[in-house]
């Protein structure tokens, strides 16, 4: 099928994907601990719809930068019918990529006196 | 959460199957953790913007998805893509191109206020359902009907333009007053014209169309108040029409009063007047059908005489179009729909085929979770883009054909220019291409993706499936049945076709020119002065090198049906509508030899024929026939065109009103006995003139000749009577030809179907052939095998195309000139043909299974 594309052929991301990749960086969750958790650490400014949510991650899923995971939490916290979703090594190089270019264009601005001292 | 389930079907359905649950268990996650109703309605719009906002571009990306697959599939299969897109663009072309001219004709509104409103009135006779109206009878009707706001009438009328360049004869159209106003149109620069302008002897005005203000007076505003001189009588402009008002058709370039005289009123049996009439508001044409019978009744009692016979007749403008005009265009739409039936046939059946090959593919694909229902949007994607570009070109093969296709119809309609692939007409492609990608994929891309089908990873390439082959045998029966019947249709018109070029118009039509020198009044109202006109020319004519005669006439044979006059006989006074009537022309001596008419008795017309002595007259065969059975015809009497003639010549018949009508006998009289009234419509005014070489060649010098005669005098319609006989069928050749085109076309598709079929078959049974042969089949008793196979494919479409084919033929009878809708020689020629077809198709595949290696294929397995 698809060959695998390099990190950089997907940036820039948007948003709402770049948010999905920290969200499910540290720990699988499913979609609506995502939400969640976007929107915990904005401080509640970024608020995903479901809808844009699961249309990124069907997206995600197709470009190879996220998986389903078949390992389920404890059987307490679960929620069968829940799907979680893991991030892929190839989804933190992605996630790095954009990283980077966005600390470059931080440099960039910075440099043309854009960002005030002390950020 | 039933109504955001329902909601949800908003998304693709391969979307909502995977994540539809989950979308739902958001929505109740985030409706349990609010308080109080305006929080929850709060959630709830977000969820549904949230859906509106989504599923258009998910289903946008599944699109960007299918094309880049559907790219990839096509590109990988050029012969297969390229075959379809073909096919398809001719199927849509046709029908973009039989619709624009349906459109133009039958379905579009006339470019008038109101149209349903206007409508044409006819008397009608025993014998004649549409006859004009006399001017009583018109003025009659107009005051004793209560069912139209206006009546109005007009006559095409023709004249000589002189004093601007060349002399030049012009098509224009004597109308009442009341015409113009009720058609709903105003003129585009000065005035319509006034009851004064229409009453008798008023001065004389004139109204220019736009094209002719445009050409000959290069659109200069200061025409207003000029004064042409139209067949020597000065004639004041006084407006100038819109560029988009034709009417009664494209050819009048001018408008001018009727100016009806009190003489014209006297006689009710005198028909010339067209009329047309807006009925008032909410008035049916049936409503005013009914009003006109009671009046028609009214005028019976009143004029017994006249009346006795005449009732009327009112359609809808719209309707004013030949019955064979209309049933042409109808048969051209069925045409073009079974060459399209034909080519969905084919291109559903060439994807089954492909739907097969790709079974492995797919069955791949379904394994990596892809939804059956995904798969067929996968594949009706295919289908469509397939259909669109096939579209596009069809659209262009339209756009070159309606030009072609234009000159079917007939120049009587008040339309503007010539039909164009338009935006009504793109539309109609659109959905038409949108229906055909429908038509052709869905099945095949259902059957593909079935549960079964998708069995296909154990199968391999294998599998046909006796169904499947079942389905396509089918498309291929349609497709023979339709071109059977495309093919027959065909053959009748080609027959009829035949049979009017065979008929023989009673003249030599070879090696005469003909053109026409209407002479204009007063100038020419003496007879001397017309005598030496014509005398002038006749002789100078005859004196040409290779000419072998020349004579006028008042009507060539073919262009004008008119000039019909009641024959009496004996002094009874016979009834017109029982078919009592002859056409009469007036004729100079020398008429008869010059068009090769044979003189059967008697003599010609001579010039010692005056009005000073005998009115004679030279009738036909057929009259003569029918007056005097047993007599010798020969100085008998009959009173015709108000004086008694006497018979001193018969001629043969000729087809006056053209080679498919029948005509009148005909009575031809001393073009010096013409009635004084009668100037302008019957003196003689058509020139023709037998030669031995290239009639043509003689133009110029006539032109001359003419031009010498009187310097002032326009000369028009120069042409060869051979091409006045051919225009009698150019519209029927013309007719032959397009459907021949369609059938020729679907006839091939409908080979090529046979073909794809059975080399199809061919290839999946390989395996089973070698078996056969590795046990003693012979290559002959292989390829008879496929043959069969073809044969009854062929004769599975033939039966049910001949029974359709025989019942079009009876729908479209009135185009067949006499043949038979079941006419033997056609259906045999077609079924032979078809036979030929069959055999073509199954060779190749035929040859390909004889020649099958058992070892090759079985070493394969």
């Amino acid at each position: 099928m698809n060959k695998l594309p390099t990190p950089e052929s997907l940036l820039p991301l948007p948003p709402a994907t770049f948010h999905i990749l920290i969200a499910v960086a540290e720990e699988d969750r499913h979609g609506y601990a995502i939400l969640q958790d976007v929107e915990a650490r904005t401080g509640g400014e970024l608020r995903l719809s479901a809808g844009t949510l699961y249309r990124s991650i069907q997206r995600m899923l197709e470009q190879g930068v996220l998986v389903e995971t078949r390992e389920r939490p404890a059987p307490e916290l679960d929620d069968e019918r829940r799907r979680y979703y893991r991030i892929t090594p190839f989804g933190t190089e992605v996630a790095k990529a954009e990283a980077r270019r966005l600390a470059q264009l931080v440099r960039m601005a910075r440099a043309r006196g854009f960002v005030p001292a002390g950020h | 959460m039933r109504a955001y389930q329902l909601l949800l079907h908003l998304y693709p359905s391969s979307f909502r199957d995977e994540y539809g649950e989950e979308l739902e268990q958001v929505l109740a996650a985030r409706l349990a953790r609010t308080r109080g109703l305006p929080a929850r309605v709060a959630v709830w719009a977000g969820a549904l913007l949230d859906v509106l906002c989504n599923a258009p571009p998910a289903h946008l990306d599944i699109l960007r998805q299918d094309l880049r697959y559907t790219v990839r599939a096509l590109g990988g299969a050029p012969g297969f893509t390229l075959t379809a897109i073909l096919v398809i663009a001719l199927g849509v072309g046709a029908n973009t191109a039989a619709f624009s001219l349906a459109d133009y004709v039958l379905l579009r509104p006339l470019p008038f206020p109101e149209p349903d409103r206007l409508v044409k009135l006819w008397e009608r006779l025993p014998g004649y359902s549409e006859m004009e109206l006399s001017p009583a009878n018109y003025r009659d009707w107009q005051r004793m009907s209560g069912s139209f706001t206006a009546m109005g009438a007009f006559v095409s009328q023709s004249v000589n333009l002189v004093g601007q360049g060349d002399p030049q004869r012009i098509e224009g159209t004597g109308v009442s007053a009341s015409l113009i106003p009720l058609l709903g149109v105003q003129p585009a620069m000065g005035r319509m014209f006034t009851e004064a302008d229409d009453r008798d002897g008023a001065p004389a005005t004139m109204l220019l169309s736009w094209s002719m203000w445009q050409t000959r007076f290069g659109a200069d505003p200061g025409v207003l108040g000029r004064h042409l001189l139209l067949d020597g009588t000065p004639c004041t402009v006084i407006g100038v029409m819109p560029a988009d008002f034709h009417f009664p058709n494209k050819l009048a370039t001018f408008w001018a009063p009727l100016q009806l005289n009190e003489q014209a009123y006297q006689d009710r049996s005198n028909n010339f007047l067209d009329v047309v009439a807006r009925l008032k508001p909410g008035v049916t044409p049936a409503q005013a059908s009914a009003d006109l019978a009671v009046v028609s009744a009214r005028l019976k009692a009143q004029y017994p005489a006249d009346n006795k016979n005449v009732d009327a007749t009112v359609y809808l403008l719209r309707n004013d179009l030949p019955n064979q005009s209309r049933l042409l265009l109808l048969a051209l739409c069925g045409a073009a729909l079974c060459v399209l039936l034909i080519a969905c046939a084919n291109v559903a059946s060439l994807l089954l085929a492909r739907a097969l090959g790709r079974r492995r593919e797919l069955a791949v694909r379904a394994a990596l979770g892809a939804g059956q229902s995904r798969l067929v949007r996968q594949l009706i994607t295919e289908s469509l883009v397939l259909a669109m570009i096939g579209g596009v070109l069809g659209v262009l093969v339209a756009i070159s054909a309606v030009p072609v296709l234009a000159k079917l119809i007939p120049a009587a309609l008040p339309l503007a220019q010539e039909p164009t692939v338009d935006f009504r007409v793109l539309v109609f492609a659109g959905l038409l291409t949108g229906i055909t990608g429908l038509a052709f994929g869905v099945v095949p891309a259902l059957r593909a993706c079935s549960g079964s089908g998708l069995g296909g990873l154990r199968e391999g390439q294998r599998a046909g499936g006796g169904q499947r082959e079942r389905l396509r045998s089918g498309l291929v029966i349609a497709e023979v049945t339709a071109s059977v019947v495309l093919l027959i249709s065909a053959g009748l018109l080609m027959r009829a076709l035949w049979r009017v070029q065979a008929t023989d118009p009673g003249f030599r039509a070879q090696g005469v020119l003909t053109l026409r020198t209407a002479l204009p009044s007063p100038k020419y109202d003496n007879v001397a002065r017309r005598v030496a006109f014509y005398d002038r020319v006749l002789s100078d004519s005859c004196a040409l090198p290779g000419v072998s005669g020349a004579a006028y006439v008042s009507f060539l044979p073919m262009t004008m049906g008119g000039g019909i006059w009641p024959v009496n006989v004996n002094g009874k006074t016979l009834d017109r509508t029982e078919g009592h009537t002859a056409s009469m022309r007036f004729v100079t001596p020398g008429f008869f030899a010059s068009l090769g008419i044979p003189i059967h008795q008697g003599r010609d017309v001579s010039e010692a024929d005056t009005r000073d002595t005998l009115f004679t007259a030279v009738v036909s065969e057929s009259l003569a026939r029918r007056y005097w059975p047993r007599d010798n015809p020969l100085g008998q009497h009959f009173e015709f065109a108000l004086h008694e003639r006497t018979v001193v010549g018969v001629v043969g018949d000729i087809k006056v009103r053209g080679l498919e009508t029948t005509s009148e006998p005909q009575v031809y009289l001393p073009y010096k006995q013409v009635n004084d009234g009668w100037f302008g419509f019957y003196t003689p005014k058509d020139l023709v003139v037998r030669a031995s070489g290239d009639p043509m060649q003689l133009a110029a010098a006539l032109r001359r000749i003419v031009h010498e005669a009187d310097a002032e005098q326009p000369v028009s319609d120069v042409q060869t009577m051979s091409d006045v006989v051919e225009q009698e069928t150019a519209s029927r050749l013309l007719q032959a030809r397009v459907l021949e085109a369609f059938a020729a076309l679907a006839f091939l598709l409908a080979a090529v179907g046979i073909h794809g079929l059975l080399a199809f078959t061919v290839s999946q049974r390989a395996a089973e052939i070698g078996v056969r042969m590795a046990l003693g089949a012979t290559s002959g008793g292989i390829a008879q095998m496929v043959l069969r196979q073809g044969g009854l494919l062929a004769l599975a479409g033939i039966a049910p195309g001949l029974a359709l084919a025989f019942a079009a033929g009876r729908a479209m009878g009135s185009l067949l000139a006499g043949v038979k809708p079941g006419d033997p020689l056609t259906f045999l020629a077609v079924a032979g043909l078809c036979a030929v077809m069959t055999v073509g198709g199954s060779l190749l595949p035929a040859l390909r299974a004889a020649r099958t290696d058992p070892a090759v294929t079985l070493r394969a397995e």
